[in-house]
């Protein structure tokens, strides 16, 4: 089975070749298929850079990479890349429905393959059934961050990039949507790079947590966090094995910032 | 004292009131000052010129509609045309914008002669003072609302793989029409500004018109019952334009 990512020394910045503002720098990285990957690290460490590179939105300056085999570009036309913002971005004039439909409507004439309707299965899915008709701004942040969920699992991507995309929201339904997301990733064995601030997030959710610093952005800490879980990436979070590696997390990224 | 808000009922009686109270000290206190009916009628003379010359007033009121309502309908459209083109095409707009900016801070009273002088004395040069009016309002607008949708936007059509026109017609065009219509709303009166405006250059018909022959003969009963019918019109476009966005946009 071929890795989801493998990035080599590669180089990110802005600016352009000659006057460029590097955000990573000489990153080696190698996620497996099926994986779920947690990015933590300080502001401006370019771990959101590092999703838009995989999700072809930025080209890297330099080095290699190759998502699911292949190249960014052809990875984003083929719609295998699914991607979840911070903020729902969800369309205000569109009912709930036809978000979770946007990319039936858009972007069709790159597809080689047929995707279906799966809206209603997919909002069932995320606790929404019944919500279909409502417009996003009767819903609350937690339920918008689920319909942009079901929205990027419509294509049925084989890579999920979420960028923070409960920072937004209040513990208790942070808590509840992370043990949804776990659920579905069983489920659908979608590799997920899943960008976060919170250690104790990162650690409850990621079989591996990767801790990036800043200036330029580049791999400080790389934590299997399997030995320390049972099957199916099971764990509680007061566990004293997940304390340990929080604690040990914590100390990488005081380090890093 | 700390003010609460109104109850529904008071926030409806209170304006009709007050424009009551206006209206009745205007019908009483100022012939009792002594001022005279050729200077300011009272509200009673002003109706009673509806009654008595209806006709007359409608036979002017039709032109000044004709005319603000093509001016609003093509300038309009052409501010929103020429953004699309601009938000396309960043050369163009690097180009252009500033001329365009340049125009809009002749006054249109400046610039009316001009136009009548290309356009002759027809209903045309009032349609195009009107439009021109329009213009640029929606122009600035209409081009802040196509590029007011958020990077996190764009990246998600990105991700799509959306077309050109796909982000247009999906994204960027329904996150400018708020914008649009907040100066469709504005561009309702200053259509009828236009037209008015036009219409004392040079014509012998419409609302400004009378306006003019109204004051040049005293008949002031008259010109304010032509103002009256002017705000009524630009009262109307407003409305039908509030109408159209509370039917387009829902959220």
């Amino acid at each position: 089975m071929t890795n989801a990512i493998e990035a080599s020394r590669l180089d990110v910045g802005y600016g352009g070749r000659q006057v460029a503002v590097k955000v990573l720098s000489g990153l080696d990285l190698t996620v497996k298929t099926g994986s779920f990957l947690s990015i933590l690290g300080p502001s401006g460490c370019g771990k959101s850079t590092l999703l838009r590179v995989v999700a072809d939105l930025l080209d890297p300056l330099g080095g290699t990479i190759s998502v699911l085999g292949d190249t960014p570009h052809a990875v984003r036309s083929r719609r295998d890349v699914g991607f979840v913002f911070q903020d729902s971005t969800l369309l205000p004039w569109r009912t709930v429905r036809d978000n979770v439909r946007l990319p039936l409507g858009v972007g069709q004439g790159s597809l080689t393959r047929k995707i279906e309707d799966r809206s209603e299965e997919l909002l069932d899915l995320m606790g929404l059934g019944g919500f279909g008709g409502r417009l996003p701004h009767q819903l609350s942040g937690g339920q918008r961050q689920r319909v942009a969920i079901a929205r990027a699992l419509l294509g049925q991507p084989k890579l999920l990039l979420m960028d923070e995309p409960f920072g937004a929201l209040d513990e208790i339904t942070r808590d509840r949507l992370n043990d949804e997301l776990l659920n579905l990733w069983r489920r659908t064995g979608t590799t997920i790079l899943f960008v976060t601030h919170s250690i104790a997030e990162a650690a409850y959710l990621g079989e591996r947590v990767i801790v990036l610093a800043a200036n330029p952005g580049r791999l400080v800490k790389d934590l299997d966090m399997r030995p320390l879980k049972q099957d199916g990436n099971r764990c509680t979070r007061e566990d004293p094995a997940i304390v340990a590696a929080m604690a040990e997390l914590r100390t990488a990224l005081e380090r890093a910032s | 004292m700390r003010q609460g808000p109104l109850s529904p009922q008071l926030s409806v009686a209170l304006p009709v009131l007050g424009a009551a109270s206006i209206l009745l000290t205007w019908q009483f206190l100022l012939p009792l000052l002594g001022v005279p009916a050729y200077i300011v009628p009272t509200p009673t003379a002003i109706a009673a010129v509806f009654q008595r010359n209806f006709a007359l007033l409608l036979d002017n009121l039709r032109p000044t509609l004709i005319e603000a309502l093509a001016g609003f309908v093509i300038g309009n459209a052409a501010a929103v045309l020429l953004a699309v083109l601009f938000v396309h095409n960043r050369v163009l707009q690097a180009a252009y914008f500033p001329i365009v900016l340049f125009f809009n801070t002749i006054p249109i009273l400046a610039l009316s002669p001009i136009i009548i002088l290309i356009f002759g004395l027809g209903m045309t040069p009032k349609i195009v003072i009107a439009a021109v009016i329009c213009f640029f309002p929606t122009l600035v607008n209409m081009i802040r609302g196509l590029d007011s949708a958020s990077d996190n936007e764009h990246e998600l059509f990105r991700v799509l793989s959306a077309t050109r026109s796909e982000i247009f017609w999906s994204l960027r065009l329904p996150r400018a029409l708020p914008m649009l219509f907040s100066s469709l709303r504005i561009a309702s009166a200053t259509a009828v500004i236009g037209a008015i405006v036009g219409e004392w250059i040079g014509s012998d018909k419409g609302l400004g018109a009378l306006i003019i022959q109204a004051s040049f003969n005293y008949q002031s009963d008259r010109l304010y019952a032509a103002i009256v019918l002017s705000s009524g019109l630009s009262i109307a476009l407003f409305c039908a334009v509030v109408l159209v966005e509370r039917r387009t946009i829902k959220y």
